[in-house]
């Protein structure tokens, strides 16, 4: 195929380049870009709801932005969804490694490694509402959990999970471990599974035990996917909310403890503070577009040619 | 790229051209009260010159329960009941829209619609909506009001209210305009459970148990009796909660500022120390917790309530539970309080009026509707002669408490029941007091002041004109 | 270790293989176990009667199931109305989501125009934004456009996912060859007629994964419909549910509560269960590059 023909006949059809693109790009601007904006916008109006009558918009400039950083509430929060979101995170990646080892070290030759891989996916796909309204149930102060731990001796009385800032953070970051790690697995795994095969052989030759194999061979090759599945999970646990805000009925009880970011945004959406809201959607903007950026740098830079 | 931009631009031209063209055509927030004005004029004549045949086929009633529901199904004549949450009477659809009081999500929902009433859709206009004393100031003395004037609108006389309770008129008037009715009375009493009075007082007579209970002090020796033999004397700290709020002597928010009146603080500090001892919980009240101590199995001694407590919460139904064999009793306690009840407004641009009308002329003004729901519900009706007339009646007894019959104890309570110290705001406050509280008193607070500051910080979200 | 130092290097090896053979079924058996308890529970829970539920926990079914279930059905909170609301909203978003984003991954894919690879890194770039971040100017914008409590603002925005589109064209990359579209163009065939009737069937499996997790994250949504939706009967599952948890206690029986949430979930195991094998590989063919 000559190289002119080719040339002409493309250009005809580029159009439709646009054409295929308009979909994608006319719902963008109406469903994220316009409401991003509009967010963005209200930062800096005061503008609520006070029973019937509407106060604002009036244009206030960065105090709302100002409020939410001296007021507190930012760091406070800020830091509620990085406690859970490590607790959760933590025991996520080490099972998620052990078990992508596991199911890619051929010398196991683990069985029913399907059963295992669809057993631990499973809770991924659960109504996280659900899930946590099934927790809140489970682990009440006369629920089912309390009364297991009452009649085999290990209490003397029930535990009042639901007061206790420790435990709900823990029951909070517990969710998040059991619906996630299996996703976690699965990815480590495909990135284990890329890994040049003569790599482990060489190693073998040179005697070198599986544990040996693991730190010094298959770790460092994983680095950019363990960044990356570090990094996502960041920015999903910035979003954490379904779970916390159902456990504790909005109020991320006990004294605001499990209070996540989203939760609080949720609050000021709520009582129609479209003031506060936007100035906190506005830092919640930045933090995941920087996480966002690495994320690009590591896994995606590369893809566009 | 020239080409890409122009596209681009012309995606977002189109786009705010679509939001320009809706937003002038809806209406703003900001627009809404000069359009309430004519559907005010025209609901009022309505309501005098429309036969009810001319009126709209669907009566919406927003609520947050069920209760006013089950009233209508089983106190207004000709009504029928279709599923969960729709009914009939005649020609007329009944839907009901229920939406949990929780957070605030109740009012924001009537926030949202009350304003456009008129300009809805006749199907969506609300015709009835219910409020709790707690925030019905919000609604009744809205400007521009929201609620129908129920003599001048819908035509109830003054003759057709005189049996009412003077507190449950005060309640939802605002600058002398009434603008809802209720069918009940909340006066609150202590139910205490007969069998670990007489376990622990050696006696369950209400004669001689009342002295014991009869002020905060004797009733804080009582909880230390209690606790001694295994009991709580309340199943949480927040089961007082009314009982002290009630005897205010200031209102929540007060020129604007969030206020604490002494007697909350008392509670505070009594409920911290009894909660400390172990004398009482601090659970949610309609918990799981809460409940369970409905049960024989039950570990709590008393619960303060009006008689929806005692009816609706007791659940005598339940084989495992105490009221089932009647095993409580009730006395006057430490204060008078009044917790509950509920109010019926109509809705400004209900397409209705003439339904609503005698929907409330029934439930809250025909006597013989009224002693029936006495006898159906064990209600405390909104109806001094009635109510008077089966205190004196033996067979009004209530079977839960063992025979005994409460009805005078309510009475002499909803005569001195003073409503003087609400506000707008009072949900929302108590809602977060009680879960700032909760939180001292569970020790995620150090201290008093540190959940003071929580509360404020809540109260000032959930309303922003107040936040400090 | 020390017993197998003390054998030959061979044997020692071989222990050491079944030794941690073993520690690795006993902890994936225990991870199992973690994953499948709850479940169970529920299982049992749902089975049994609100008194029964109040005396303690069981590890064997009660007899309240259908009980549970007709009580559920007859109650306040609209399940089926919401179940059907749910499958409404997910299967659109999921339909809608996997066509438009095979749509634009195509455009990508097989033209060269101008201002493409800016095009790519910026949807790329916007992958990461995080729906809640434009909430507030969603619900106002939704608001204006009179679209609030409505299906529509939970349906049409699925048209543009960034990170289906991407998966989308990761897999036009090594399947797609162009040089079919080329036979296609000779044969006559319009363009959008190519990008139906050829390349659509040639992109089932990816669509079938993507449809599936589209699908699933839609079902399982809270946070948007949870701002979007105010009438009782328009509420989808996650929605009702979460409204369980501050419902009227005394109303509610602790069964039908469990049997609510079974109900709930019930469709995602058994779609799940069918699927699991091209669920669990797309995970990974779709996020990282190896």
């Amino acid at each position: 195929m000559s190289d002119a023909r080719k040339k002409s006949k493309v250009v005809s059809y580029n159009k439709w380049g646009y054409i295929f693109l308009a979909p994608f790009f006319i719902v963008w601007v109406i469903f994220q870009f316009i409401p991003l904006a509009t967010t963005i916008y209200n930062s800096f109006f005061e503008n609520y709801r006070s029973g019937l009558t509407q106060i604002g918009p009036n244009f206030v400039g960065l105090k709302n932005f100002v409020t939410i950083v001296t007021n507190g509430d930012l760091i406070n929060y800020s830091k509620n969804t990085l406690i859970m979101w490590i607790i959760g995170f933590i025991p996520q990646i080490f099972f998620s490694l052990l078990l992508a080892a596991w199911f890619t070290d051929p010398s196991l030759r683990l069985k029913a490694q399907r059963f295992f891989k669809t057993v631990i996916y499973l809770p991924n796909l659960i109504m996280a509402s659900a899930f946590s309204m099934l927790f809140f149930t489970l682990f009440s102060d006369n629920g089912p959990i309390n009364s297991i731990l009452v009649n085999i001796g290990l209490l003397s009385q029930p535990f009042k999970f639901m007061s206790n800032a420790t435990a709900v953070r823990c029951l909070v970051g517990f969710m998040n471990f059991v619906m996630w790690f299996g996703n976690t697995t699965i990815l480590l795994m495909a990135g284990m599974m890329g890994i040049d095969q003569s790599l482990f052989e060489a190693a073998e030759v040179d005697g070198a035990t599986a544990t040996e194999v693991f730190w010094k061979i298959t770790l460092p090759i994983l680095r950019p996917i363990l960044v990356y599945v570090l990094i996502t999970s960041l920015i999903g646990g910035l979003q954490m909310f379904d779970v916390p805000q159902i456990l504790t009925n909005g109020t991320g009880d006990p004294a605001r403890s499990s209070m996540t970011l989203i939760m609080y945004l949720n609050k000021h959406l709520f009582s129609k503070n479209f003031g506060m809201g936007g100035a906190l959607s506005v830092f919640l903007f930045i933090i995941t577009g920087i996480l966002s950026l690495i994320v690009f740098r590591i896994s995606y830079a590369g893809e566009v040619k | 790229m020239k080409k890409l931009a122009s596209v681009l631009l012309s995606t977002l031209m189109a786009a705010s051209l679509v939001a320009c063209g809706t937003s002038t055509s809806s209406g703003t927030p900001a627009e809404a009260p000069a359009e309430e004005k004519p559907a005010e004029a025209t609901a009022e004549a309505t309501a005098e010159a429309a036969p009810a045949g001319d009126e709209g086929s669907v009566l919406n009633i927003y609520c947050w329960n069920e209760e006013f529901k089950s009233r209508l199904e089983d106190h207004y004549p000709g009504y029928e009941k279709v599923d969960a949450t729709t009914g009939k009477i005649g020609d007329v659809t009944v839907k009901f829209t229920i939406t949990p009081s929780d957070d605030n999500a109740y009012q924001n929902k009537l926030d949202e619609v009350l304003p456009n009433n008129a300009s809805a859709a006749a199907d969506d206009k609300v015709d009835i909506f219910l409020v709790e004393a707690d925030y019905a100031l919000k609604y009744t003395g809205a400007d521009p009001a929201v609620a129908l004037d129920v003599k001048g609108d819908l035509g109830l006389t003054d003759a057709d209210l005189a049996n009412q309770y003077q507190y449950t008129k005060d309640v939802v008037t605002a600058n002398g305009v009434l603008r809802g009715v209720s069918w009940q009375g909340c006066p609150g009493v202590l139910v205490y459970r007969r069998d670990i009075a007489t376990e622990v007082f050696g006696t369950d007579d209400p004669a001689e148990i009342a002295p014991l209970l009869s002020d905060w002090d004797k009733f804080n020796e009582a909880a230390a009796k209690l606790k001694e033999a295994g009991y709580t004397i309340t199943c949480s700290a927040n089961d007082t909660f009314r009982v002290y709020s009630n005897n205010v002597t200031s209102k929540w928010v007060e020129d604007g500022k969030i206020n604490i009146d002494p007697n909350i603080e008392k509670w505070v500090e009594d409920s911290k120390a009894l909660v400390d001892a172990g004398e009482t919980g601090t659970y949610d009240l309609w918990g799981d917790e809460w409940n369970a101590g409905f049960m024989k199995d039950g570990k709590v001694f008393c619960y303060f309530g009006p008689a929806w407590l005692i009816n609706f919460c007791m659940a005598a139904d339940d084989e495992g539970s105490v009221a089932h064999d009647g095993g409580w009793a009730a006395v006057e306690g430490p204060q008078g309080f009044n917790w509950g009840g509920t109010w019926i407004c109509g809705a400004q641009g209900s397409d209705n009026p003439t339904l609503v009308a005698d929907i409330m002329k029934q439930l809250t003004c025909t006597e013989s509707v009224m002693t029936d729901i006495v006898k159906k519900d064990s209600d405390f009706v909104n109806n001094k002669p009635a109510m008077e007339a089966a205190a004196k009646d033996d067979s009004y007894a209530f079977p839960i408490l063992g025979g005994q019959n409460p009805l005078a104890m309510f009475c002499e309570g909803a005569n001195k029941i003073s409503m003087a110290n609400i506000s707008n705001y009072d949900q929302g406050c108590t809602e977060e007091f009680q879960n700032a509280m909760k939180n001292y008193f569970d020790g995620n607070y150090a201290t008093y002041e540190e959940a003071l500051d929580a509360f404020y910080k809540a109260v000032g979200e959930k309303y922003p004109e107040l936040a400090q | 270790m020390s017993e197998s130092t003390l054998k030959g290097k061979g044997t020692s090896k071989g222990l050491n293989v079944h030794v941690r053979r073993t520690i690795a079924y006993v902890v994936l058996i225990l991870l199992s176990f973690l994953c499948l308890i709850w479940f169970y529970i529920l299982f049992i829970n749902s089975t049994r009667s609100n008194s029964g539920l109040k005396s303690g926990f069981t590890i064997v079914p009660g007899a309240y199931l259908v009980q549970n279930f007709t009580n559920m059905l007859h109650g306040t909170v609209p399940v089926l109305n919401g179940m059907l609301n749910s499958v409404i909203v997910a299967g659109l978003s999921a339909g809608l989501c996997v066509y438009f984003s095979c749509m634009t991954a195509y455009a990508i894919h097989a033209y060269n125009f101008k201002g493409k690879k800016a095009i790519f890194t910026f949807i790329l770039m916007i992958m990461m934004i995080p729906t809640q971040v434009t909430a507030l100017g969603f619900i106002t914008f939704m608001g204006k456009l009179k679209l609030m409590d409505s299906f529509i603002p939970l349906i049409i925005p699925s048209i543009a996912a960034p990170v289906v589109f991407f998966y989308m064209k990761q897999y036009m990359d090594s399947n797609l060859p162009l040089s079919l579209l080329e036979a296609a163009r000779i044969d006559g065939c319009g363009e959008f007629r190519t990008f139906n009737s050829i390349v659509l069937p040639l992109m089932k499996p990816a669509i079938a994964v993507e449809a599936i997790f589209t699908f699933v994250s839609s079902w399982n949504n809270y946070f948007t419909p949870a701002l979007i939706l105010s009438t009782d009967k328009k509420k989808t599952l996650p929605i009702l549910i979460a409204q369980l948890r501050s419902a009227d206690w005394l109303k509610f029986d602790m069964g039908v509560v469990y049997v609510t949430i079974a109900f709930s979930i019930f469709p995602v195991i058994v779609v799940y269960l069918f699927l699991s094998k091209y669920i669990v590989g797309g995970v990974t063919a779709g996020g990282v590059k190896e």
